[in-house]
């Protein structure tokens, strides 16, 4: 198992050096990578200095070197807007966003993967077809539409939840159903198609053969395997709530990495959307990790190989 | 002995016989796009005979009308301001008038005529990058499946790459870095859909491989690009449209999500992201302005969605993991 | 030594039918099948692939797969209680109690998340609330019985830490924790190496000594019948053809259906020469002819045998056959 983890962090320190890679170029690409750091009143003065400090004038390379040797030291660069190290302006945001996410997923799989169940077990039936119905709706949607069609309803109309900025628990409800929808989906769709495997595997013959009574067979026998791919694709799940927080937290006026991103865009603030994109990356790596660890220890066949 | 199944919770059952079918002698053709909606499905096939879904083909017509022909449909300049005749609800609400069917927005701008224009971007920017990403995820996937090896390795490396980032946060940067503009937005979209088209193309190509036809065409001295080209390329056709169909939805939410963010093509050019994102400000007032293009936005990904997948049922239905 | 069967019958069948209902048609894949079981005797149910033995073991069991596959008609009498009236319930208590099985491939019988130690721990408690030491020396009982050595550490070791043999003998320990007086052995040796085959065999032989259960023994190979059964029944196309005493069978086999089964067996002795086959193919289970259903592969068929389905003919004591030409005029 160690060996496992070891190969995974390498991959990933691999993939991070290589968004890291990609950023940079991006920022090169354009022929005036000044412009795009520093504010449009900017003196000549503090454009030689940037010059300078980031080897502007050198070989690429150098450039590289400068980059990664400030990147390896915490400091990626100063947001133009915000007049503060973007590094800074990160971990200040992410503890909001951080909060909002562990609700998200759970939403996701408390709904999801019941529904998933029960979804295999009336398989063809209309239970059947009213979650699939359901899933197929929650990926039409725009997660955008759909943050502003609930603060319509229940905030506008209903006056039951507020429409937006942290607060106390009810500001939570809104952001975590728009940002959770898809989770549930996800984990339905996954849930449905793994317990359908499973449920006709061998051992689940045996166990009835053991007399077992059918929810222990289904909960217990049926499910525990099923979850096992369910675990795989949480991968996709980190990257697509990573994503859905930007817009989630944007409609919702949230203060966190989310409506972080999306102000460096608005701003066109370079160094930000560049020191964000890759803190992400190292997150969702990261997130990764842990759950490939956590894959590893509950298949057994994995973790005592 | 009389049959006595009949205790509680079993099903009580009656005999059926059925007369055996006569199996048809000769091979079923190989089915196409066309073949698929126009000849009715064989009998003998799968249990679920999926009935052909008008109602959405019916409203991805529309739209593709609406794209299509929007200077003739538009009863309004989709950009024109006419701030006299600001935030008027739709014709059916009280305040609304017949000019202004869907009501306008806050700059007197009729949203009809925006939907409709948006349409057309909307459409433009799936068709490209589906071109671009597809046809990338194409060649790296048949490239990858054909020659195998490192090669292989290597680009299989860079699809589990592409999968775990999300590609959206790089379609910003190239709209921060580059500037928006339709060939940054088709160029970030096309982003999100080459990895899984190369993905699933490859699985395709591995199993080709194997078949006589190729080593045939290898016995006959045919060099491996000539090979990809007029051997894989055709066989695979299939999978690829079914693949095109099934990720419209994905591009046009990437569309609109990245519109919505402002990292899309630049206003006053309408597109249903850039709507919402307009109409978000005044949700209280104003909920058509924001909600109408979402609505739209999600009639034609779950039209699409529905129709790929009645597709795939079809045409490939080893493709049901997708 | 096997106790000779004490002449009881613990289990009869009578004219069980279980169809498959598709769209197409429907697949008789048990269809009027009749035999008994006494207690303590081992009866082997032979047949090519797809004649239907698993699925009248399914059948017993009520563990059809779920869909179209149902049994409509006929009566399985366990210790004289016809269980195909039982519901879902009951049968759930009946299993594993009083009728157990064995399934064929060891690699996927056992859940691959859940340790020996508690797959067993399930078969053992059965609801009844038990102190957990309690419960694990009887796992290891069970597993000293089938001749797993070092049975507490086996407990806590999963499926895939075991080999093939180990495993199908945990799946024999799971299958008789219950004491049942029957058990189905769905072709228990078939997925196991040649060599670990008779090891299995002899401990089933063994098992069976020690508790007096009666043993359905499903198999396609001959050469296991001789070894392990009592009886025999034949099986081809949803029928038994014949049945009977080992011995008899054996030497003087009756339908010719038996008789070329046994012919193709390869024996180790005598002169070389070519492998003997069976010409043809079975019916298909959906499109089933109304005479004999072994009647286009017959070396001795008549007309007759085309026409009607042959009548039971009793041979011997036990030994009965179903054939035209041993009916005689």
């Amino acid at each position: 198992m160690k060996r496992y983890i070891a190969r995974r962090l390498v991959q990933g320190v691999i993939l991070l050096a290589l968004v890291a890679t990609i950023v940079f170029f991006l920022g090169r690409l354009t022929g005036n990578p000044v412009d795009l750091m520093l504010p449009e009143d900017a003196t000549a003065e503090d454009r030689a200095a940037l010059t300078r400090t980031l080897g502007l004038d050198g070989p690429i390379f150098e450039q590289f070197a400068i980059f990664v040797g400030n990147a390896l030291h915490g400091d990626l660069g100063t947001s133009i807007r915000m007049k503060q190290p973007a590094v800074e302006a990160f971990f200040d945001r992410l503890p909001n966003t951080l909060a909002l996410i562990p609700w998200a997923i759970l939403l996701g799989m408390a709904l999801g993967i019941p529904l998933g169940v029960v979804a295999a077990l009336n398989r063809g039936g209309l239970l059947d077809r009213a979650a699939g119905t359901v899933a197929v709706l929650g990926v039409a949607m725009p997660s955008f539409w759909l943050g502003v069609l609930l603060i319509f309803v229940f905030s506008v109309e209903l006056g039951w939840v507020p429409s937006g900025r942290m607060g106390g628990p009810a500001h939570y409800i809104l952001p975590v159903v728009t940002l959770g929808t898809f989770l549930v989906a996800g984990f339905m769709r996954i849930t449905r198609s793994a317990m359908l495997d499973v449920m006709d595997s061998e051992f689940v013959k045996l166990a009835r053969i053991k007399g077992l009574s059918e929810s222990v067979v289904i909960w217990k026998h049926c499910l525990r395997n099923a979850l096992i791919p369910v675990l795989t694709l949480w991968g996709v799940f980190v990257g697509n709530l990573i994503t859905g927080a930007i817009v989630t937290e944007t409609v919702f006026a949230w203060p966190g990495i989310g409506r972080l991103t999306y102000e460096a865009v608005i701003y066109r603030d370079f160094p930000l959307l560049q020191a964000v994109i890759i803190l992400k990356s190292i997150l969702i790596l990261g997130i990764n990790l842990g759950v490939d660890i956590l894959y590893a220890y509950v298949d057994p066949r994995i973790r005592l190989a | 002995m009389p049959m006595s199944t009949r205790a509680s919770g079993w099903p009580s059952v009656a005999i059926i016989e059925r007369p055996s079918s006569i199996e048809p002698a000769r091979k079923p053709p190989r089915y196409t796009v066309w073949r698929a909606l126009l000849w009715p499905r064989r009998q003998g096939a799968q249990r679920r005979t999926a009935r052909v879904p008008w109602v959405p083909i019916a409203i991805i017509a529309t739209i593709v009308v609406m794209a299509v022909f929007a200077p003739l449909l538009a009863p309004h300049s989709p950009i024109d301001q006419t701030l006299r005749d600001k935030l008027l609800p739709p014709a059916w609400m009280g305040g609304g008038s017949d000019k202004y069917l869907l009501g306008t927005d806050a700059f007197g701008r009729d949203i009809l005529s925006r939907l409709i224009y948006g349409a057309r971007v909307s459409l433009l920017v799936a068709l490209l990058a589906l071109t671009v990403g597809g046809g990338v995820g194409l060649a790296v996937g048949i490239v990858a499946g054909y020659v195998g090896g490192r090669v292989d390795s290597l680009l299989m490396r860079l699809v589990d790459a592409a999968f775990t980032f999300p590609a959206i946060l790089f379609a910003l940067l190239l709209a921060v870095t580059m500037g928006q503009g339709l060939g940054t937005l088709v160029i970030a979209v096309s982003l999100l859909l080459w990895a899984s088209f190369a993905r699933v193309i490859r699985g395709e190509v591995l199993s080709l491989r194997q078949r006589d036809f190729v080593a045939l065409a290898r016995v006959r001295g045919c060099s491996a690009p000539r090979i990809m080209l007029t051997h894989i390329l055709p066989n695979v056709l299939n999978t690829f449209m079914v693949l095109v169909t099934l990720n419209i939805g994905v591009v046009v939410i990437a569309e609109a999500t990245l519109s919505f963010l402002g990292a899309g093509i630049p206003p006053p050019t309408p597109t249903w992201g850039l709507m919402i994102s307009e109409g978000r400000g005044r949700i209280a007032d104003a909920w058509w302005v924001a909600l109408i293009p979402g609505l739209a936005i999600t009639l034609l990904v779950l039209s699409v969605n529905l129709f790929g997948d009645w597709l795939r049922d079809r045409l490939d239905p080893r493709l049901r993991q997708l | 030594m096997t106790p000779a069967p004490s002449g009881e019958t613990i289990l009869e069948v009578r004219d069980l039918h279980t169809h498959f209902f598709l769209r197409r048609g429907v697949v008789r894949a048990v269809d009027g099948v009749s035999f008994s079981l006494r207690r303590g005797e081992v009866l082997g149910l032979v047949g090519e692939s797809g004649c239907g033995k698993s699925l009248t073991a399914l059948s017993l069991m009520r563990l059809l797969p779920k869909g179209s596959a149902r049994t409509i008609k006929g009566e399985v009498l366990l210790d004289g209680d016809n269980i195909l009236d039982r519901t879902p319930d009951e049968m759930r208590a009946i299993r594993g109690r009083r009728i157990s099985m064995v399934l064929q491939d060891p690699q996927t019988s056992l859940n691959p998340v859940f340790t020996i130690g508690e797959q067993l721990r399930e078969a053992i408690v059965r609801g009844y609330r038990r102190a957990r030491s309690e419960v694990m020396k009887l796992a290891a009982a069970a597993l000293r019985r089938v001749e797993i050595a070092a049975p507490e550490q086996r407990l806590g070791q999963y499926p895939h830490q075991m080999s093939g043999g180990m495993k199908q003998r945990v799946v024999g320990a799971i299958a008789i924790s219950g004491a049942p007086g029957v058990l189905i052995a769905d072709e228990p040796t078939t997925a196991l190496d040649v060599t670990i085959q008779l090891q299995y065999l002899k401990l089933l032989k063994r098992l069976q000594a020690d508790t007096g259960m009666a043993i359905l023994f499903i198999t396609h190979d001959f050469g296991v019948v001789g070894r392990m059964c009592d009886r025999v029944a034949v099986m081809y196309a949803g029928r038994i053809v014949e049945c009977g005493p080992v011995q008899q069978i054996f030497e003087a086999p009756q339908h010719p259906y038996t008789r070329a089964l046994i012919a193709s067996v390869p024996k180790m002795t005598g002169p070389i020469g070519r492998l003997t086959t069976i010409e043809g193919q079975p019916p298909s289970l959906m499109d089933l002819p109304k005479g004999c259903r072994f009647a286009s592969r017959c070396p001795q068929v008549e007309a007759r045998c085309l026409d009607a389905y042959p009548v039971t003919v009793r041979v011997g004591d036990q030994h009965t056959v179903d054939c035209w030409k041993v009916a005689g005029s």
